[in-house]
């Protein structure tokens, strides 16, 4: 075997923390931290999907699953552009804040932007408010319609299995038919890195590359390559009210109602979603490293925490998973 | 847009801190074992006392026991995914669980030990590289203890763990516990496992899952999670043959480069490399990453590798160094486990994914079929059901470069994928792995 020639140092070693060493036979120090394996799986499930699939594009919501989602891309196809387009759900009760970083990413890296809107399938008389204002579960069909519309064959979504439980046993390529849905029982076993994405006319494939990583390791990667954010993820003074334990931001959407006051609070966003289900946690954490130590000490979920819709029942995942939802 | 402020806001100075000193390393494990054995404890403990479960969850896992008339807790509700299990009782797929202690990040493949018990197996054990079995110390070992070891053998898991538990009844006995280490030892063995621990724990009481158990004085090793803090993990990349699949040709402007993850081994700028299976041999001039160029990159990372010469390579190639060539095949013989409900016979057609590559195959004859238990080999088989597992001979439409699965994991490793449905019906193991580890374990002997 040709002996092995052992530069000095990778640059990115310099910055690297010394953990996870590996040294080998020739005194050469091969290093495997966890976000680095994690990144080049994700790195590699990105170029399967762009090699196999006719035509992917990738869930933009915004949120931070989003944003490190479309750094990998970024990296995956270096010095090429990202192949394929952004597609994002447009609930009409988004983030003002979230909308303006999503236009400003888009145009900055000449991305494609596909939207769905949800307020149009309501004006339109396609789809009906509900009585409780909340626009989550309205995302479906408009999603499902984009898909269709725009022969998407392979749809990045950025679902972490350590979200909830039904997403534990969701797989990395998680094959849905023509409906949008998911049937636990025809999900195809997924061995090594060996990805299995044929499916029929019709039909497509949600594609997590994130499966494996956790809310702290998103945290820890953001922080890592200076993954840029909306600013609603940082300690912020904002009117709030409470409903049914959350802390939610007034708006059109419909709230506050009588006997719902609102109080000034300096909070910041764990997950950014529909303003009318996504609530704000008290928090003082105005930079990354503060959210991370904050997260770490965490004894809530980020879903428990911030997620209205995950609350109505016990199978509530399992059920919307099953109907589409991402 | 009003009061809206600046996106790149987060990164203004106290955004910009110097990188937290703490990677950690990652360890990528699966648990086999029936409910019976308590398995689903076992996960629930590990998880509950290395406190990766959130009071949420607790809390909901606490109404949900009480729900179904328990008293306390039921730890086995924290890993119990879909309600269709929970309504039945039973777990029906492999469900991933992810923990984090300060030395390690987990991610942990639990596999249901009783219902299609050896699709599920052999799927959490493809990418792991320990494999805690699960055993009731009143029971012993038994058929499926053998069974577990022998998949993970087959699958090249390096490092297995037995876990013996519900030791509180069998009153922490010593003897009881040395018998049963010693025939796990005898088992694995045999089966060319080289790196075993046997541990007793009482998963219920949570002795020696996380914290080490009073009850038990005269067992001086580690805890379960002590040990899975502590083994070794990672390939030795630098050990290896260079295997780089072609995943994706990037193109921009005046740049092409090819695109994928090193399999195994250390790639380095100026190495000479053959394009497999054409065989045209040029000259490595650059390694890309999208942070900056690097001089050389090892397993398992993702890279971007320029050549000096304009050949034809594309999606499907193998770049390897001369002289450390894998075998080029039209036909191969290989270990598959079916893990479809559909049976695979000889004539059947379908197609083989090997790396990046999809060829093409057809299914020459089946060989045998593995009695997982006694390893015995069934030569007048004809077809393989749903989980099982044995031998087969493939012709493929193109000569794809294997290595045998005991050799690397994975460009030893394929799918059979229906040509017509596109459902994967079985993991394929090119060669022989069993009787490689079973060999080279008689090899050893002295």
């Amino acid at each position: 075997m040709t002996a092995l020639t052992v530069p000095t140092a990778r640059t990115k070693d310099d910055v690297e923390p010394a953990a996870a060493e590996r040294t080998s036979g020739s005194g050469q120090v091969l290093k495997s931290p966890h976000l680095d394996v994690l990144e080049s799986e994700g790195i590699h499930i990105m170029r399967e999907v762009a090699a196999e699939f006719e035509r992917p594009v990738l869930l933009f919501s915004g949120g931070k699953d989003s944003a490190v989602m479309l750094h990998l891309a970024r990296k995956a196809f270096w010095p090429a552009p990202v192949p394929f387009p952004l597609m994002h759900v447009d609930t009409g009760h988004n983030f003002p804040e979230v909308l303006a970083y999503r236009d400003e990413f888009v145009e900055r890296f000449e991305l494609r932007l596909v939207v769905a809107s949800v307020q149009s399938y309501i004006d339109s008389g396609k789809l009906r408010e509900r009585v409780d204002g909340t626009r989550n579960p309205l995302q479906i069909q408009p999603l499902l319609d984009g898909i269709t519309d725009n022969k998407f064959d392979a749809v990045f979504g950025g679902g972490r299995r350590d979200e909830e439980k039904a997403r534990a046993k969701e797989r990395i390529y998680s094959l849905r038919d023509e409906f949008g849905q998911w049937d636990p029982r025809r999900q195809r076993p997924e061995l090594w890195n060996l990805y299995n994405g044929r499916h029929k006319p019709g039909e497509h494939v949600r594609v997590f590359p994130l499966s494996n990583w956790t809310e702290l390791d998103v945290w820890e990667y953001v922080e890592r390559e200076r993954v840029e954010l909306p600013s609603i993820y940082f300690a912020h003074e904002r009117e709030v009210f409470k409903r049914n334990g959350m802390w939610l931001t007034p708006g059109e959407w419909g709230g506050p109602k009588d006997g719902e006051p609102l109080q000034r609070k300096r909070v910041r966003y764990r997950t950014v979603g529909d303003m009318s289900c996504t609530g704000a946690v008290e928090s003082a954490s105005s930079t990354i490293s503060d959210v991370i130590a904050e997260i770490a000490i965490s004894t809530i979920t980020e879903r428990g925490a911030t997620r209205a819709d995950d609350k109505l029942s016990e199978a509530a995942m399992e059920d919307r998973k099953r109907e589409g939802y991402f | 847009m009003k009061g809206i402020s600046k996106v790149t806001s987060v990164l203004e100075p106290e955004g910009l801190a110097p990188r937290l000193d703490r990677d950690v390393e990652m360890l990528r494990f699966a648990t086999a074992g029936s409910v019976d054995d308590g398995k689903s404890t076992l996960v629930g403990r590990l998880l509950h006392d290395s406190k990766s479960v959130l009071a949420d969850t607790l809390e909901a896992v606490e109404r949900a026991s009480r729900d179904r008339g328990s008293d306390g807790m039921e730890l086995a509700l924290l890993t119990d995914g879909l309600r269709a299990e929970r309504e039945q009782g039973i777990t029906i797929d492999v469900a991933y669980r992810y923990f984090t202690t300060a030395r390690r990040k987990f991610v942990l493949a639990d596999t249901p030990g009783h219902v299609q018990y050896t699709r599920n197996m052999v799927t959490g054990a493809s990418t792991a590289e320990l494999v805690v079995i699960l055993i009731d110390a009143r029971k012993g070992v038994v058929e499926q203890t053998r069974r577990h070891l022998a998949v993970a053998a087959l699958l090249g898991v390096r490092h297995l763990v037995l876990a013996v538990n519900k030791m509180d009844l069998v009153d922490f006995d010593q003897s009881v516990f040395a018998a049963i280490a010693a025939d796990f030892a005898a088992a694995a063995e045999g089966l060319g496992v080289v790196d075993h621990t046997v541990i007793p724990v009482s998963a219920l009481a949570g002795d020696n899952v996380v914290e080490p158990s009073a009850a038990m004085p005269w067992y001086s090793g580690p805890t379960l999670l002590e040990h899975l803090e502590t083994v070794e993990v990672g390939i030795d990349a630098a050990g290896q043959q260079v295997r780089f699949p072609v995943q994706y040709v990037i193109r921009s402007a005046d740049y092409r480069g090819y695109a994928g993850q090193l399999a195994a081994g250390v790639l380095s700028v100026g190495d000479d490399v053959v394009v497999l299976p054409s065989g045209l041999r040029t000259v490595v001039v650059g390694i890309d990453t999208f942070d900056n160029p690097v001089d050389f990159a090892y397993a398992p990372q993702s890279i971007t590798v320029r050549l000096a010469d304009e050949l034809d390579v594309g999606r499907g190639d193998l770049l390897v160094r001369p002289g450390e060539e894998p075998r080029i095949v039209r036909e191969f013989e290989a270990t598959v486990c079916q893990l479809s409900d559909r049976p695979l016979a000889a004539g059947d057609r379908v197609l083989v994914k090997h790396t990046t590559r999809v060829v093409k195959a057809v299914v020459d004859q089946v060989n045998y079929r593995l009695d997982i238990e006694t390893l015995g080999r069934d030569e007048a088989a004809d077809s393989l059901s749903l989980n099982e597992i044995g031998g087969i001979t493939l012709r493929i439409a193109a000569p794809l470069a294997v290595d045998d699965y005991a050799h690397d994991r994975l460009t030893g490793s394929f799918l059979v994928i229906d040509e017509h449905d596109g459902q994967t019906l079985a993991a394929g193991l090119v060669g022989d792995p069993i009787t490689s580890a079973t060999s080279a374990a008689g090899a050893d002997a002295p």
